[in-house]
Order: C-alpha cells, then structure tokens, then sequence
C-alpha cells in the first residue's frame, strides 16, 4: 500500500490555489462521457452528487433510506463553522485553520485543514443562496454563535436544526438535478461491494432492499460518503441504520482505513435509561453557551440538584479550564465528565450523569430568550426524560457520536485505490483525532460542493481508461460473493437476535475501547471479539427471505461487518501508545489527568490494510508534517 | 406494563393485509414507542416469525423517516411528537393499541407499516429547490432578510417531509407539506425568481400523484410533527391563482 499524501508543494495559503491551477480539466461537453457513481445522500453526497451533476458528469446516487433527505446528517444540531468574521471578534481563515489543528490534537494533515478554513466561507454564501432559513439577527445579517474549542463566535446555525436545514438544501439541488435527468437516483438501495477492475473504482455491487435484487453498476469512478461507524458502539447518537459496511467493504478491497481509533465520545447527551435503549440522544453542544455543568462536591450526594447550594457544587470545567470553561473541547469534556462520576459524585439513578444547569442564564437573560435560542431542545429532553429543564438541570452524560478516523484519503479525497473517492464522515482527512462542534456540516459540505468537482475532473482527465460494463467478469464476482454472503446470512438459524449481539459487542468496545483504553483492556476485547463473531455465525438468527423488504436481514449484513471491523478498530488503539483527543490510552497521561501525546513516535496517521478476517492487519504510516502550526501540548486552560 | 397491540400485516404491495393480534410484556416507561416495537420484534424473531417492518431511523424526531398511526391518529395523540419521540409513560398497563401505517392512495404500503412516500421526492424534483449553481452565489451577508421573513421561512422550514398531513387528511392532501415548502422560498428573497414557476409545477405534481385537494379541516396541522401552520395553505393559494393568472411562461 502506498500513501502518497500529495500535498502541493508550496506556502500553505497558497497550495490549494496553485493545485487549481495544476489539476486537468474536462472540457464541458466531454463531461457528460464520464459517469459517477455516489453512495450516500448525506451532507457529502448529496452535495458532490448535485454539483458534479451540475458540471456535466453523469451522476448515479444511492441511498439506503426510502428518500435522500433522510441521512443521518439532518439530526446535526448546533451549526456550522466559517471564518467569516463578521462578528468582527478576530476569526481568520487562518484561526479556523489553527483551531481545527490544535482541536484536532495535532494528529491532521494541515494542508487538508487549510483548505478547509478557505472554502468555509463559500459554503455559507452557497447554502443562503440555495434558500437555507439561517438565524439573523434584526438587522437581517447573519447570526453567529459560539462552540466548543473557539474563542471567536463563528458557527452559523438554523435554530436547532443546522444539519436539517443544510441537508435539505443539498437535497433540494440534488432533487433539482435529479427531476432534470441528469442524476439516477435509487432509494432503497445499500451497497454491499465495491468493485474494482484493473485495480481501479469502476463500480459497485448493491442491493434494492424492496425487492432484494442484487445488482451492479459500473462507473468511471466511485465516491463513498456513507458516513461514520459509531454505531459499532451498539449506542450511540447516529440514526439506527449508520454503519460502516460500505467503508469497511471497501477495505477489503483494498483501501487503507486510517486511524480508526479516533472515536468521538460527545459530552451532552441524554443518559441511558435502561437496557431496552435502542439509541442515544444528543443535546446540542451550543447548549454549553448558557448551561453550566456541574456535580456535587459530595460523593453520592443524592439530593434535589436545586437544593444543593451554590458552594457545594462543582463546576468542574470552569475550574479546571477557566479559560474555556463549559465550552471546553468534546473529548475533555467528555473525559472530565466520566472521571466526576468515576469519583462517585454523578447524578441521576445510574450516577453516570452530570448537571447541565439553565438556572443562572436564566436568572440572567430571562426564561423567553432561553426558550428562544434552545427551545426545540428543550422540548426534546422533556419528551425522553419527563423532566422540564427549565425548571430543574439537565442531565447528561457522554455517548459515541462521530468518528474522526474512515478511509484513507490524499488530498484529492482519493483512497489508495484509484477511483475510488471518499467524502464526509466516512473519510479521515479533517479531524485529526477530535473534531470540533460544528465542523462536520463544514468538512461534509466542502468535501461535496467545493473540493471533489474540481479533484474528480483531474482524475477521470489523468487516466484514460476503456469503458467497464457490468458484464464485466469483476462485476459477475463481486455480484456472487454477494449473494453468497446474503446466502449464509440467511441460513442462519440459532436463538440469539441479531441485536442482543450487537448489543454485546458495543458493550465490549464501551469498555474497553471508549472513552478511556488501556493495554490489558484492548487485548481482552481482541479475545471476545473473534469469539462473539463465532457466536454470532453460530447461533444469530435471521428470519425471512432475500426477496424481499427483511429489516432483519439488513441489520445483520450491517452487524456481521460491526464485528470484523470493531477489531480493526482495537488494534489500531493498541497501537497507538499515546493520548490524543478521542484516544485517551489511560497508560498515557499527565500527573493531572491530561491526554499525553507522543509526537516523537505518533505524528502519523495509521492507515491499515486489510489482510483476512481475524489476521492483525498491516500497519502503514502517513508522517504528519507541520510546516506551519508549532506541535504543542493542547491547553484550554 | 403489559399491552395489546393490534399491527397492520401485509406481506407486500399486492397482499390483503390484515390487522394481527400481539402481546408484549415487560415494557417500561422510559421506552420509546419504538423500542416498544423493538421488544415485540426480538421475540417474534426468537420465535421464528418475521419482526413488524417499520420505517425509522434517527429516532429522534428530525428524519421523518418514522410513520405510524396509532389508535387513528398519525405519530399518535402527543401534539407536534413524532411518533419515535412517543414515550411509554403515556400508556398504561393492559392498554389496547391498534398500529397502522400511513393510509393514502399516493403512499402505497411496500409491507406492514411502511410505505412508499417517493411521491414527495418527486413534488421536490417539480420544484422544490431555488435554481442556485454551486459557486457564484454573492456573499451571504449581501441580502439582509429581517428576522421575522427569516423566522417565518424557518418556521416553514422545519417540515421533516414525514408524510403524517397526508395520512391524516380524509382527502390525503399533501397541500401542508407542498405549501410548507412554497412558503419558506416565498418569505426569502432567494425564492423570487421562481416563485411562480415552482408553485404551478409542485402543484402540478401534487396533484399528477394522485394526492386529494384540500377542504381547510385542518387535520394536517393537528398531526403535523413539527407544527406547521395551515396559513401555508393559504399562501400557496393565493400564489397559485396569481401565478395561474400572470405566469408569462
């Protein structure tokens, strides 16, 4: 496996300028010749599917929901970053560039981030274009608010549905170029293979999940923007069906996954209640504008939160991070929250909660502003909890939420296999080993509108290739290999549901590669989980046909994935013998609890390759090299 | 709590379908409807019968992706809750609930409780959009839009494209969902331009689908998830009838 990160060579402000300039064009009526094939409708998808369609390119788009509006990206609450500076509070594409740097744990490639920051800013003017409903202010300019691991106020936001309203309006342009023909859109469709031919992305395998055909479709090359894995977790904030089976087929095949270790653990989010929970909600980061988190001084301390005075509380993150205080990073937040209620000082019934308390800010700005700016958050919590927060704390507690690691991608967002491009969640490019609130809707959005419609050109012009159908022997493969995986899935017919196993393996990975790992714990999960796998090929039980709509069926194609890749993830943390952002190895820490880099040995991105289910997997290393950000110990302090 | 579900089966698009009797015990409060659900699958799986297929996905009310009507009501009884968001605190032990999907002639059933809503994919395609290339757009602060236009057209915004107003309406009207997204371009500059043009064709569409005409019951904003007022409709009437009148194209 090559990495080759190829990084234009030149001042970093510069390079993506300069690598324009480079890059082949396809003249425009020649683009209509060449075809694409995108997998996903999330932020990513959605927007490299319309703007690629757009320029000319004939644009093939599948999603697995029954309509593109539908992914995951629409439950992004808080908002989206750009250095526009309009509050005039000192932002810069170059602090958005450093933020994101320093946010990121130094474990990015900084020339990915530059260009980042850069197209940030034509994401914002493009989505108010498209007609998306931002907050303003009664000037009618732009509203701005703060997030997580920023001093400035820089994050744009549609109430409490940024992703939803960014995501519709990617979709409304992919519905626009998909009522003019000029995109295929299948619904109801998952990608089961990705096939390559000559060692080049020339198509995919996938499955109609209506009536269980099996089919393939060849492309000049293939763009994955399928989004993340963390629910490998068994819990986490992603919608039900995330998962990480197109990525990780694409692994198989080839593709190095880098960094999978790097999981964010988000610090707000609703506390489980039970055995019975299916997923875990979020409460928007923004929310830590106004809300003050705390726990009792007190072990055990059991009391009504509002009969707790004032010195008996601990606001552990205004303590501990005066500088950033609430609005610290997610990873230390998250960590700092799990160590109050290792301490035995959590609330709620579990004692794995923390306080996110409205009482002064509301005291201060008055209930109708708080309701103004979180209202339909609010709503949300007192419908899953029962409780009212404007009244009394809410209470949260870390869960799984996004995963800064995916495919290996270089700066053209090309994996190592050619062709083959990934967008979004799904890539490993922008986040270093902790991402920022509000960089997601940023990183997805310029992935799809501003950086592939300029790279696939420059692929698809460099090499020539024949035309591929999909009568192509690859195809014919791939397409068996396929029915014959859905063969044993079906065949399976022991008494244990897919679920209670997917439930088993994200407590194994809850465990023992969460929020905190460490050497001894690692090893374990690399013993149960080539065991639940057997299990899970023994005794799971799958019911119904491959004729037709099985939800059961689904899931256990997307579960049987969870279990071969959660051990890629595993190996990837033993690895890496080092604290950084979403990778806390608990053997690596300073005398006060912090994360302790290693940037002697560790500042590289690990990319695996795939070398059989159940053998360790090949290590190859990408070395970071920062020309322009000096590698510090990251201080919120 | 131990409850008696009454389920919409039907094995696929050109079967009967009959409701089917259950029973699920064990269920606990803090339990989303859905998971509720998830308990009633997990043993009919362990039993060795296919699990009740259902639509669902974020679960947590934004995807739209949820659609069940519970007791005749679309997303249930609970005012602007979508029916994922439906705790089982609401119920009681030994409740009856019977358990149907969207019903409208534009929503075939694909099996059980889900159904084809492409019909909204392609009002969408007939206009839903404002024609913006990407790049080439002038900086976002260049238009100011007064809060209150902004607020409205987020109010409008917020549609989650679930399809509950048309299983609700007796007529299964898709006029909340197709006005909802006339009305936020309408109160946004960035909407001008077509605004004529869109409302004839999504309209056109809206009713090439097979969907009914509206009679102002007002059965749509009573179910509608996200609260979406009716005054939709009546913008996109009289946008209508004034393009009907002076569309030159």
């Amino acid at each position: 496996m090559t990495l080759d990160s190829k990084i234009p060579s030149g001042p970093i402000a510069e390079k993506w300028d300069k690598h324009r300039f480079e890059m082949k064009l396809i003249n425009p009526a020649n683009k209509r010749k060449y075809s694409v094939i995108v997998v996903g409708t999330g932020l990513a998808g959605a927007s490299a599917a319309a703007s690629l369609a757009e320029l000319g390119y004939e644009v093939t788009a599948f999603c697995y929901n029954d309509s593109a509006r539908r992914a995951h990206s629409i439950a992004a609450q808080g908002g989206i970053n750009a250095a526009k500076n309009y509050p005039n509070d000192g932002d810069s594409i170059y602090r958005l560039f450093y933020d994101t740097v320093k946010g990121g744990d130094f474990r990015a490639r900084e020339a990915n981030v530059y260009r980042l920051a850069q197209v940030s800013n034509n994401i914002i003017d493009q989505c108010v274009a498209q007609g998306v409903p931002f907050a303003r202010e009664y000037g009618g300019y732009l509203d701005n608010r703060s997030f997580g691991g920023a001093q400035v106020s820089r994050t744009f936001y549609a109430r409490g549905q940024t992703g939803q309203q960014l995501l519709l309006g990617a979709y409304s342009a992919l519905m626009r170029q998909t009522g003019l023909g000029n995109v295929k859109l299948y619904c109801r469709h998952e990608m089961m293979e990705v096939v390559l031919v000559d060692g080049h992305a020339r198509g995919v395998v996938m499955r109609d999940m209506v009536t269980g055909k099996i089919a393939s479709y060849a492309a000049d090359a293939v763009i994955l923007a399928t989004g993340g894995y963390a629910n490998v977790f068994f819990l986490s904030t992603n919608a039900i069906a995330c998962n990480v089976t197109a990525a990780y087929r694409a692994y198989k095949k080839g593709a190095g996954f880098a960094n999978p270790c790097y999981t964010q653990i988000h610090p707000t989010c609703i506390p489980v209640s039970g055995d019975h929970q299916s997923k875990l909600t979020l409460m928007s980061e923004s929310l830590r504008n106004d809300g003050r988190i705390w726990v009792p001084k007190a072990k055990a301390d059991k009391r009504n939160p509002n009969d707790i005075p004032e010195e008996e509380r601990d606001y552990y993150l205004e303590r501990k991070y005066p500088s950033f205080g609430n609005l610290s990073p997610r990873d230390i937040s998250s960590r700092s929250a799990k160590e109050a209620c290792d301490d035995g000082r959590g609330v709620g019934q579990s004692g794995y909660g923390v306080n996110l308390d409205f009482r002064d800010a509301i005291n201060r700005l008055g209930k109708h502003v708080i309701e103004e700016r979180y209202g339909n958050l609010f709503q949300m919590y007192e419908r899953i909890t029962g409780e009212d927060p404007y009244s009394v704390p809410m209470r949260i507690y870390p869960a799984a939420h996004y995963t800064m690691g995916g495919l290996w991608v270089d700066y053209n967002l090309m994996s190592n296999v050619p062709g083959l491009h990934v967008l979004g969640e799904a890539n490993f490019s922008d986040h270093g080993a902790n991402r920022l609130g509000a960089s997601a809707l940023m990183q997805g959005l310029a992935d799809g509108y501003f950086v592939i419609p300029y790279t696939i050109g420059h692929y698809l012009a460099s090499y020539k290739k024949e035309k591929v159908t999909t009568d192509h022997p690859e195809f014919r493969k791939a397409e068996e290999e396929v029915r014959g995986r859905i063969g044993s899935l079906l065949s399976l017919n022991g008494s244990r549901t897919v679920a209670s196993i997917h439930r088993e393996l994200g407590n194994i990975m809850w465990e023992y590669c969460g929020m905190g790992r460490n050497e001894t714990g690692l090893k374990k999960a690399l013993e149960l989980i080539p065991a639940l796998r057997e299990e899970f090929w023994q005794n799971a039980k799958v019911v119904g046909d491959g004729e037709s709509l099985n939800n059961a069926l689904e899931r256990a194609g997307r579960v049987a994935d969870f279990l071969e890749f959660s051990e890629l993830m595993c190996h990837d943390a033993l690895a890496r013998n080092e604290s950084c952002g979403g990778h806390f190895r608990e053997e690596y820490q300073t005398e006060d609890g912090e994360a302790l880099r290693n940037d002697e040995e560790y500042a590289h991105v690990a990319a695996w390759e795939f070398t059989g289910v159940g053998s360790k997997p090949n290590l190859h290393k990408e070395p970071l090299v920062f020309e322009n950000v000096k590698l510090q110990t990251r201080s919120y302090k | 709590m131990k409850l008696k579900l009454h389920i919409w089966r039907q094995k696929h698009a050109q079967d009967k379908g009959k409701m089917v009797t259950y029973e699920v015990d064990g269920i606990i409060e803090d339990m989303s409807f859905l998971e509720m659900l998830d308990v009633l699958n997990e043993k009919l799986i362990v039993n060795g019968e296919e699990p009740v297929a259902f639509d669902h996905d974020c679960r947590e009310g934004i995807c739209g992706a949820c659609s069940l009507t519970i007791n005749g009501i679309p997303h249930g009884f609970e005012k602007e809750t979508t029916i994922c968001q439906l705790h089982m605190r609401h119920f009681k032990d030994g409740d009856t609930i019977y358990i149907e999907p969207w019903r409208a002639r534009a929503f075939p059933v694909i099996k059980d409780l889900v159904v084809d809503r492409a019909a909204f994919d392609r009002i969408m395609q007939a206009g839903g959009f404002v024609s913006a290339h990407t790049g080439g757009v002038p900086d976002a602060n260049a238009t100011p839009i007064s809060k209150i236009d902004a607020d409205k057209a987020m109010d409008y915004a917020a549609c989650i494209g679930c399809g509950a107003c048309v299983a609700a309406c007796k007529n299964a009207s898709a006029m909340l969902f197709v006005a909802a997204k006339v009305s936020q371009y309408a109160y946004l500059p960035q909407g001008q331009p077509e605004r004529k043009k869109r409302v004839l064709n999504m309209v056109a569409q809206m009713d090439a689908e097979g969907f009914g005409g509206c009679t102002n019951q007002y059965e749509c904003e009573a179910v509608c998830p996200k609260g979406i007022s009716v005054a939709a409709i009546a913008l996109m009437n009289r946008d209508f009838l004034k393009a009907s009148l002076t569309d030159a194209s």
